[in-house]
């Protein structure tokens, strides 16, 4: 495996024994030693969380910043060195709460990266409180009654903003997992991948309770058909349809019109304006220069 | 020439601008300095706003007082600007019915004489500019020129029919001045680059090699992301953010992969920015972010300017750890700022805040011709290849700088994390070694940047009994202050902070009294400076109206008023 050459000190794992997450670890592995990317080509970049402890388990680049601003960040690299693949892998409480915001906006902007969402429908760091994904009625350490609000759905809301590929994966199927991620970092434009990711420790079902009701998408499924997208993304009630939803025809790129004037190179690599150019400009501020 | 202080005044959306900017350019043209200032509300049509121009034969950059010539567009403009005239000031309005005895008027209908000599009352603006020409004894052939250049676009019919306008303005004024009427301004040979601040920083910005800039718009920061949109050539990628959140994070990810990047905000922006901030101190990830200030708390005043973010920009971020905060005095010194800024950043892995104002933001300058400084440094990485085995982000080196190497420069991973970590840059909870080792090597990075930053600059203190103390945008005006005490025979001088944190090793010699002079109310610098230095200051003058401080305001304070 290509990336297990890398040379980088490992990180002491922090995750519950028997977590999903290291299925999601297992599958994020796995598809990068697919795509043949070695590992000073790929940056994962993550917020806070359990969750966005990911990045520090594997031998790549590593971006781990703030609650809720992975993908802001995410864009930025991705402008400053397109040359990387990016990954974004961080929880839905991360994602879809904190930093709701950007992901809405990133539908728009398209940026060419792949964000990856444990979604195990708590904040369980904190020890068990409603996410934006929990059902509603759903007893937590918190909503001592239950969750009296209705759950996000972000991957209708991603296609129906026009996000380019939309999948559901499952983190106890790490092929299936597999498979959708290649074709995400493979699709150019933004990659959004909701991994269903039961906790053991704070959750109200077992693993097993989702594997019973995960269901993969039909044979004739076609992933163009928005309208039937959005339906297989709004249908969880008493299973989920996984796989990749909605794939759209890739379009304009963020940042491509930009990359189009100043070519793909980092930009740490561009030559630095001509002084003259900026003393152009200072000059022009003269009036009337004799 | 004695000075003059034209007042010109109109609401929102009437082009007092643009009546600004000819007059100005005209006098500039004939050799003269011009300082202007702008003062308008937050609206986008109606209400009150104005340009004031200071001419003089030398430059004074400062705000000025009353004015000896009002322009207004309106009477309703008239009325509410009228107490800004001096007393046998001239007004020039469209009804001078009820002037102050003390005031000459002029009766111009400007909307009347653009139909008839222009065809439409759309140049209204331009016979305003011919009068006000004709009033100070402009030559016209002087505005006719500036006409040509600022309507050259639009065709030469445009053109024609501005000075067709402006001559109808700059006749009717000298018909009716009579005996009054000025001589013809002679001319002068001197040359002026005419300047704001916000459009020589992102120049600067250019210059040190900045590519990335993510904000958020918001007054009165909008301006330095527009200038460089406005110029792609500049090659520096622009992006509007969904929040300042966004547009510190975006900024901040172009930095972790190499790029020089910045932001740009004002304090409620600044004020979702601060966790960030901390970020880049934890991450060690060079950016340079403009906060330009304006009246708080809260939206306050948003086109007006104050100085109220010193202790702000110093202390906002949880945790400790160094960073820089620079305040620029003018357009000149925005470009050596900025320069600076990214330098630091880069150098000392840091935020670096370069403080500015709506006054700042908003005002011409005068100046000689603007230069860049003659080294630009360039952005700092490590050679990978001295890196021996597997590079660290984070390794404890004497000067608590590590070697930094980006994201996909080299075959060396990189690790950055906002959690406390160790020397490669994982998540730690070693209390015992790790965490005080990566406390002590910001505290290391920090009395290093210390020994760096510049001391304040003098004016006049060698033989003063009384120094001001001030900082940022405000030289001009006490500069001015100290000119006008010693022509009175006071020994007043004074002492001026453009690199306000961390501040620099300074002694204060004593048999000297010092006042702070700052745009707040409470004396926040006098607060840093006795924090600092251990100096308690006599008096603290404060202006906080959200108008920028002038000469007369500081001399009305002044123990000897």
């Amino acid at each position: 495996m290509v990336v297990a050459d890398a040379a980088r000190s490992p990180a002491e794992n922090q995750w519950c024994p028997g977590c999903p997450n290291f299925g999601i670890l297992a599958a994020v592995k796995k598809s990068l030693a697919e795509l043949h990317l070695a590992p000073q080509q790929v940056c994962l970049v993550s917020g806070i969380g359990q969750a966005a402890k990911l990045p520090h388990y594997l031998p790549v680049n590593v971006y781990n910043g703030l609650h809720g601003r992975a993908i802001p960040a995410a864009i930025g690299i991705h402008v400053a060195n397109p040359e990387l693949a990016i990954l974004v892998t961080s929880g839905d409480g991360d994602l879809y709460g904190e930093g709701g915001n950007h992901l809405l906006h990133a539908f728009r902007r398209n940026p060419d990266i792949t964000v990856l969402v444990h979604d195990n429908r708590t904040y369980a760091l904190t020890k068990g409180q409603a996410s934006p994904t929990t059902p509603r009625g759903e007893r937590t350490r918190l909503q001592f009654e239950g969750v009296e609000i209705d759950p996000a759905q972000m991957l209708a809301t991603a296609i129906v903003n026009q996000c380019t590929f939309v999948a559901r994966g499952f983190a106890g199927d790490i092929d299936g997992l597999t498979r959708i991620l290649v074709r995400a970092v493979r699709h150019r434009g933004l990659a959004l991948i909701d991994v269903i990711q039961p906790c053991i420790t704070w959750g109200r079902h077992p693993v097993d309770w989702y594997r019973e009701r995960v269901v993969p998408l039909p044979a004739d499924y076609d992933p163009t058909d928005r309208d039937r997208a959005v339906a297989a993304a709004l249908d969880v009630a008493d299973s989920f349809p996984v796989g990749v939803l909605y794939e759209a025809a890739p379009r304009l790129t963020f940042a491509e019109s930009y990359r189009a004037r100043v070519g793909n190179e980092p930009l740490m690599r561009l030559p630095r304006i001509e002084r003259t150019e900026i003393e152009a400009r200072l000059a022009a501020f003269l009036v009337n220069p004799d | 020439m004695d000075e003059q202080r034209v007042l010109i005044a109109g609401a929102a959306g009437e082009g007092i601008q643009t009546i600004g900017d000819v007059v100005a350019r005209s006098f500039l043209s004939h050799g003269y300095a011009v300082f202007s200032t702008q003062d308008y509300e937050s609206r986008i049509r109606g209400g009150h706003s104005s340009v004031s121009l200071r001419v003089r034969e030398e430059p004074l950059n400062a705000p000025c007082g009353s004015a000896t010539i009002l322009l207004a567009l309106s009477s309703a403009a008239r009325k509410h600007y009228q107490e800004r005239c001096c007393e046998d000031g001239l007004v020039l309005s469209p009804d001078v019915g009820d002037l102050p005895v003390a005031n000459h008027g002029v009766a111009i209908p400007f909307v009347d004489l653009a139909e008839q000599h222009a065809g439409s009352r759309l140049y209204a603006n331009s016979v305003a500019a011919g009068a006000l020409c004709g009033a100070v004894g402009l030559p016209f052939p002087l505005l006719r020129s500036v006409l040509a250049e600022t309507f050259s676009r639009r065709g030469i019919d445009v053109v024609e029919a501005n000075v067709r306008a402006a001559q109808a303005g700059f006749d009717t004024v000298r018909g009716a001045l009579g005996a009054q009427l000025p001589d013809e301004l002679p001319a002068h040979p001197n040359r002026y680059a005419f300047a704001v601040a916000h459009e020589t920083m992102p120049i600067a910005a250019a210059a040190a090699g900045c590519r990335f800039v993510s904000a958020y718009p918001m007054s009165p920061s909008t301006g330095i992301m527009t200038a460089l949109a406005r110029d792609p050539k500049l090659g520096v990628f622009v992006e509007q953010a969904e929040d300042e959140i966004a547009a510190i994070n975006m900024a901040l990810g172009a930095s972790a992969a190499g790029a020089r990047a910045m932001t740009a905000t004002s304090g409620g922006g600044f004020a979702l920015m601060i966790e960030s901030i901390s970020l880049a101190e934890m991450t060690e990830t060079p950016l340079v972010v403009v906060l330009a200030q304006r009246p708080g708390p809260a939206t306050g005043l948003p086109t007006r300017t104050a100085q109220e973010d010193l202790l702000y920009a110093i202390h906002a971020g949880h945790g400790e750890a160094p960073r820089a905060v620079l305040a620029p005095s003018d357009p000149q010194d925005a470009i050596d700022k900025t320069v600076r800024a990214f330098d630091l950043a880069d150098r000392f892995q840091i935020p670096v805040v370069v403080l500015t104002d709506q006054f700042l933001a908003d005002s011409s300058f005068s100046m000689g011709a603007l230069s860049l400084p003659s080294e630009i440094p360039a952005p700092c990485f490590a050679d990978p290849e001295a890196v021996e085995g597997t590079y660290q982000r984070y390794a404890l080196t004497e000067n608590g700088v590590s070697p930094r190497l980006v994201f996909g420069q080299s075959r060396h991973l990189v690790c950055l994390d906002s959690d406390e970590h160790d020397e490669a840059g994982h998540i730690t909870e070693d209390l015992a070694a790790m965490r005080p080792a990566m406390v002590e090597k910001h505290l290391e990075k920090g009395r290093r940047l210390r020994e760096e930053m510049a001391a304040p600059s003098q004016n006049r203190t060698e033989d003063a009994d009384l120094v001001l103390i001030g900082w940022g945008s405000t030289k001009g005006a006490i500069d001015e202050a100290v000119d006008r005490a010693r022509a009175a025979g006071h020994k007043l001088g004074a002492l001026h902070f453009t690199e306000v944190w961390p501040l620099p090793e300074l002694t204060f010699p004593e048999g000297t009294r010092y006042w702070t002079v700052e745009g707040n109310a409470t004396g926040q610098l006098a607060r840093l400076l006795r924090a600092e230095y251990g100096l308690d200051v006599e008096e603290r003058i404060g202006r906080y109206d959200g108008l920028p401080l002038d000469a007369d305001t500081i001399g009305k304070e002044l123990p000897w008023s």
